[in-house]
């Protein structure tokens, strides 16, 4: 995750979790900071209006619209996207950062939302698979995961087009390799990736070779 | 066969009609189904892999803050058999104050002697898993002919033992259903591969009447044959919402995926093949235990999920002895897993087939050629070894050289699929739209857009003038999906259902013909109430029997061990080609599948605490884009045979084809699979002396298991019945 949600919090320049972050990872830090420094810092942050427990409010920027939530700070962005925004495109397979059924964009960088607080994502621009399609049209990178038949249960797919999406952005023309490499972090169980590289491929303007022939027996001689 | 020759769709390639919503994240999954007021529900499970619970106290965790409703699985004291094994399950208004109370349930319990290793389930002195009963069972017997006598005569013997892995479905949807109640009258939203067999159980599990269980399962993501059953966990859910008096939303955990929701069961085999210096066989023999988990099956010949699978695979030696048994250990319980048996019967067949021909210094296409009994499989190897280019790529056992080998192999598969019982009805509607209705399901093999196809092809229209229904069990009934029959099912009954729109529209409008141009003026006829036509499965629209070759290419480094799989060329028979696009990708999920079954995935068990060591994505392997090798698919179109599912078939030979392809690149077999790089060192030598050692105990611990196999009292030999037999 290269997103750092915390840059655009405002007044909160450090938050409890960066805190103790950087407390933690290092000693100079710790050890320059002095025991007064550290009680302060704590403090600070235990001032902080995120802080639990129960439920606090949070606020999120999803699809270009704020919303607030009253939540608890150990929600995962994921489980507010899905159970409070109502928003179900992103979907949950391991709940832990390995299969990228989840991913959203944060500031346009591809992110498992299962592995980010919601509170870590105020001040963000979270994109959903929801917000991609503008005015029920779908994108050059849909329709051709459609066409080219890129899914079958389809429960990997909002992921895929996410991740994707940022892909095409970033590298309008990429090679099957970069396809290949843009989406090592998403599991389909179904094995769809043939089809999700060659629909990648042709969403950029490029030419997939077609990898199924259908003939007939009795063109060939028998054994 | 009477569907029709010159189409416009079928054969042809149709994207799925669900497929926009499903990119855009509208397509709702059972997961994502929340009625209001939906409350979290979750399964506390033993963390023993063995235990009497003396009992269970769920009063502080139906005290904590948000929780509605928690039940006991069982009622009075009962036994865990695994790690994960159900205890009770709670409901609360989130997954934060669910997650909470679990930790506040408290259980009693007596830990008893467990076993999660199949070898050493297998010993006398090993704790029994179900108190009383042997461990090791069935010791099922077949045998034909002169097995002595056969191998005494026969030119060339081979002798292979493998083995295959637990393999785990994994379907990235979970395991779930959410539950609602009205009165007496559930609804259950369940991610499920049929609708039916969800709405019978739930109705006999809850004791309440057919009519009063309403299944839907609109969208659903994989089952892979794990989701026949709302399982355990669909009747807590459905009791938990009882007992809140509020919707209950239970899905799994990846987590407990792991754990509880089946698996293909594992197999050690041990084969022998003879043949005549020409290569015909004429003997056979296999010794093979596995395990289906805590419950040892009773069925024999694959099908369901037990331990047994079919053998002799494909090829018939007129001198054969089967025996097979089954041993239970305290681990979660298998069930179907696509083309159940097949897989791990290949996986033994194929390999001490090519070991054979590898003696008799033939070419492993030919002993094929020679011994395969179907002969729509042997013009497909013809024809796929011709497209690999196998002449030029085969090179006897060993003989690439560098430390990278190249290898080639290749195996068959034999499918019965066939169709069976399902309805359909269809409406018309005086503005000239259809709806049609089918209580099938699509688990990502595209059957609400063969639904449509099959429609738009029949009645002539364009297919968006068609919205097809399936997913609920208030539609005409059909089966549940699996057996690759589901497009085989329920194309005959749409085609039924349209001769019969097209009979009773030509009674109504006087038109020879009520198709194409005259479409408009027909069903302009049909006034206020809107035109409902039945149709019923029949014979004649499909058949069973789907055949299918692999040719595998990898290449294996000698030094990593790692094997890269550079190609899969997949020739595969099925009848009449509803929908080339959903087919091939169908063709390539089977195959990946097969790949991972080859190289990475394995439950793995620890002997000393009895839990599964890898029950997520990071530690079980699955197939990524990284491992993709180049997949090319030649469908054979025979539109003469009708329709035959494809789903099973292609995932069968893939394993086989791979694991010989290793073989043909080292000159020597990695017996195990999954083929992981430390099993490549340990077949070359490359490995450290107390490895060796291990793996010398190893051995002689799976020569006893089979002595006791062998020495099982053989019981009568049973052939399953769960319409997944091989046809020759
Ligand atoms: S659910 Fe987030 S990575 Fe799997
Ligand atoms: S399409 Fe089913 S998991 Fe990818």
């Amino acid at each position: 995750m290269k997103s750092n949600p915390h840059d655009a919090t405002g007044p909160h320049a450090v938050s409890r979790r960066t805190f103790l972050k950087t407390f933690g990872t290092s000693a100079v830090t710790a050890a320059t900071l002095g025991a007064n420094n550290v009680a302060r810092g704590l403090a600070q942050a235990n001032a902080e209006r995120s802080q639990g427990p129960g439920a606090v409010g949070v606020t999120l920027r999803v699809n270009g619209e704020s919303r607030t939530f009253s939540i608890e700070p150990r929600v995962t962005l994921l489980e507010v996207l899905r159970a409070n925004a109502g928003l179900t495109g992103a979907k949950e397979a391991c709940d832990r950062g390995t299969c990228g059924a989840c991913t959203v964009l944060v500031n346009d960088t591809p992110v498992y939302a299962c592995s980010l607080l919601a509170i870590e994502a105020q001040g963000a621009d979270i994109t959903t698979i929801e917000g991609v399609a503008r005015d029920g049209k779908l994108t050059a990178l849909q329709q051709a995961m459609v066409d080219r038949d890129g899914l079958q249960c389809g429960y990997c797919s909002p992921g895929m087009v996410m991740v994707l999406t940022a892909l095409l952005r970033k590298n309008p023309h990429p090679s099957e390799a970069q396809v290949r490499r843009a989406i090592a972090g998403n599991l389909c169980r179904c094995g769809s990736y043939p089809r999700i590289f060659a629909a990648t491929l042709a969403a950029s303007g490029q030419k997939p070779v077609t990898k199924l022939n259908v003939i007939s027996l009795h063109d060939h001689a028998v054994a | 066969m009477p569907w029709p020759k010159a189409t416009r769709y079928l054969g042809k390639e149709t994207p799925r009609v669900d497929g926009p919503a499903k990119v855009t994240g509208r397509a709702k999954f059972t997961s994502d189904v929340a009625p209001a007021g939906v409350l979290h529900g979750a399964i506390f499970r033993s963390k023993w892999a063995a235990a009497r619970v003396k009992s269970v106290n769920l009063e502080k965790a139906k005290a904590a803050p948000g929780i509605k409703a928690a039940i006991l699985a069982h009622e009075g004291e009962f036994d865990v058999r695994y790690y994960g094994d159900e205890i009770a399950a709670i409901a609360g208004t989130s997954k934060q104050a669910v997650l909470d109370a679990l930790a506040l349930i408290e259980v009693s319990a007596e830990p008893k002697d467990f076993v999660v290793k199949e070898l050493d389930a297998v010993k006398t002195d090993s704790p029994r898993v179900a108190a009383g009963n042997a461990n090791l069972t069935e010791g099922a017997a077949k045998a034909t002919g002169d097995v002595e006598a056969a191998f005494a005569a026969a030119t060339a013997i081979a002798e292979t033992t493998v083995s295959t892995p637990t393999q785990v479905h994994h379907p990235m949807e979970s395991h779930g259903h959410t539950v609602q109640w009205d009165g007496d009258e559930m609804t259950a939203w369940s991610s499920t591969q049929g609708v039916f067999a969800c709405r019978d159980i739930f109705a006999k599990s809850m004791n309440v009447a057919q009519n009063k269980v309403h299944v839907i399962c609109e969208h659903m993501g994989g089952g892979f044959g794990s989701k026949f059953s709302p399982g355990v966990e669909g009747a807590l859910c459905a009791r938990l919402a009882q007992a809140a008096g509020v919707p209950v939303k239970l899905m799994l955990t990846r987590f407990e995926q792991g754990l509880a929701v089946g698996n293909r069961p594992s197999s050690f085999q041990k084969l022998k093949l003879g043949a005549a210096s020409d290569g015909t066989l004429t003997a056979f023999e296999i010794y093979s235990i596995g395990t289906p988990g805590y419950s040892s099956g009773a069925n024999q010949g694959g099908g369901s999920g037990g331990a047994s699978f079919p053998a002799p695979y494909i090829y018939k030696p007129a001198a054969t002895r089967v025996k097979q048994g089954s041993v239970a250990v305290n681990a979660g319980q298998s069930c179907a897993f696509r083309a159940p048996g097949h897989p791990t019967a290949s996986a033994g067949m194929e390999a001490v087939l090519d070991d054979l021909a590898a003696k008799l210094g033939m070419d492993p296409v030919e002993i094929r050629l020679k011994n395969d009994p179907n002969e729509i499989r042997r013009r497909e190897y013809v024809i796929g070894a011709e497209k690999f280019g196998w002449k030029e790529k085969f090179k006897k056992p060993g003989a690439s050289t560098g430390p990278v080998k190249m290898g080639v192999g290749c195996a068959g598969a034999a499918w019965m699929s066939g169709g069976r019982g399902t309805q359909a009805e269809i409406q018309v509607n005086a503005d000239g739209t259809v709806e049609v209705r089918v209580g099938t399901q699509d688990l990502g093999t595209g059957s609400r857009t063969v639904v449509q196809v099959v429609a738009a092809e029949l009645l002539g229209l364009d297919r968006d003038r068609i919205t097809a229904h399936i997913g609920d069990s208030r539609l005409p009934p059909s089966g549940s999906s699996g057996g690759s029959a589901t497009t085989a099912s329920v194309s005959p009954a749409i085609f039924d259902a349209c001769e019969n729109v097209i009979a009773e529209l030509k009674k109504l409008s006087g038109l020879d013909d009520p198709r194409g141009a005259n479409w408009k003026v027909a069903c302009a006829m049909i006034g206020a109430a809107p035109l409902q036509v039945r149709g019923k499965w029949r014979e004649g629209l499909s058949t069973g029997g789907a055949g299918g070759v692999q040719f595998a290419e990898v290449a294996v480094d000698t030094e990593t061990g790692f094997v890269a799989v550079k190609k899969i060329l997949v020739v595969q028979d099925c009848g009449l080609v509803v929908n080339r696009l959903t087919c091939e990708s169908q063709i390539n999920g089977g195959v990946i599948g097969g790949l991972g079954y080859a190289l990475y995935e394995q439950r793995v068990m620890d002997a000393r605490t009895g839990f599964v060591l890898n029950p997520t994505l990071e530690n079980y392997k699955m197939p990524g884009a990284a491992d993709m090798p180049d997949i090319e698919i030649l469908l054979i179109d025979m539109p003469e045979r009708g329709v035959i599912g494809v789903g099973e078939p292609c995932t069968v030979p893939t394993a086989s084809a791979i694991a010989n392809a290793v073989a043909n690149a080292l000159g020597v077999r990695v017996p195990d699979l999954p083929i992981t790089p430390d099993r490549v060192l340990a077949a070359l030598g490359k490995v450290p002396k107390e490895t060796a050692t291990t793996m010398a105990e190893r051995s002689r611990e799976v020569e006893s298991a089979f002595a006791s196999v062998a020495a099982a009292p053989g019981a009568p030999w049973v052939d399953g019945n769960s319409g997944c037999h091989p046809y020759t």
